[in-house]
């Protein structure tokens, strides 16, 4: 019983996260690209 | 015979060791709650299937906090030190907070419809929710305001300050007000769940907390990307000028 609201609330959330996801990193990529490398400061550990 | 040492270059991502276990451990955590959380606990005896909405609404909730409160630290450390660096990682913490705080609101209504009978009711946890979410979305606008990025960084770290109030009335709002939303189910001294359910919540509420962390990270390295080809770009454009006057003065 409910199981159609808990597919659309996980569903929904794997969606949005996976999509927000996706853009952060691609836009990280391409981002990395364009600055200089001595000015990549903080993307290393 | 020589050998030329090549230096170590950086990154072109926002990947590194540190968010490489963090994410190992993220995927981990997120097979364990899933498969513990909707296939092997138990459906609710009162809830049916729809307790599994719990599992996930508490967690994205608990850290949609963890984010603001990513921000509220950054801001004070920007009005204190001054600096960029937390300028960004406050940005990067409002930006993963406001996502999960939509997605609060979202797996909120869906558990309302089964529980409640409706999708949505101006409720003092849910109405407090969603000005949360709106405040939230205005320090974002606050942080794209076309002025000095210094000046631009103050107010929106006044801004982030101030935001932070809206979460522990938000938290409280249960307590504070009459409300249809349950009060909290949690406590460190009184818990009124079953241990398949406190399990399921828990391993939502690490899984959940793990992902966020890796999240912040790689959402504050773009942050701080855009932040350095900004001031590349202004450099460059300094330098172009220098050179423009210095020829008109040889002329």
């Amino acid at each position: 019983m409910f199981v159609e609201y808990v597919v659309a609330g996980y569903g929904i959330s794997a969606i949005v996260l996976a999509a927000y996801v996706g853009w952060t990193l691609r836009r990280g990529r391409a981002l990395s690209r364009q600055v200089p490398a001595d000015r990549r400061r903080f993307l290393r550990d | 015979m020589t050998s030329i040492a090549v230096p170590p270059s950086a990154p072109e991502h926002t990947g590194s060791r540190l968010t490489r276990v963090l994410g190992a451990a993220t995927a981990v955590s997120w097979v364990v709650w899933l498969t513990y959380g909707l296939v092997l606990s138990p459906a609710d005896v009162v809830q049916s299937e729809s307790v599994r909405l719990f599992y996930l609404h508490v967690p994205l909730a608990l850290s949609a906090y963890l984010g603001f409160t990513v921000t509220l630290v950054g801001s004070i450390l920007v009005l204190r030190k001054n600096s960029a660096f937390w300028d960004q990682m406050a940005g990067a913490g409002a930006e993963v907070g406001l996502v999960l705080a939509g997605l609060v609101l979202v797996t909120g209504a869906l558990w309302g419809r089964p529980t409640w009978g409706t999708y949505w009711v101006w409720d003092p946890r849910i109405t407090a929710t969603t000005l949360l979410f709106l405040v939230y979305l205005g320090y974002l606008v606050v942080r794209r305001l076309d002025l000095d990025a210094e000046v631009r960084a103050r107010r929106a770290a006044v801004f982030g300050i101030v935001a932070f109030i809206n979460v522990p009335i938000t938290r409280y709002s249960v307590q504070i007000w009459n409300s249809l939303h349950q009060e909290a189910t949690l406590s460190l001294t009184d818990t009124e769940m079953d241990g398949s359910q406190l399990t399921s919540f828990a391993l939502g509420a690490i899984a959940m907390a793990l992902f966020t962390t890796w999240l912040i990270i790689h959402r504050f390295r773009v942050g701080w990307l855009e932040y350095e080809l900004d001031r590349s770009g202004l450099e460059s454009a300094i330098l172009e000028r220098r050179g423009e006057r210095t020829a008109t003065e040889v002329v």
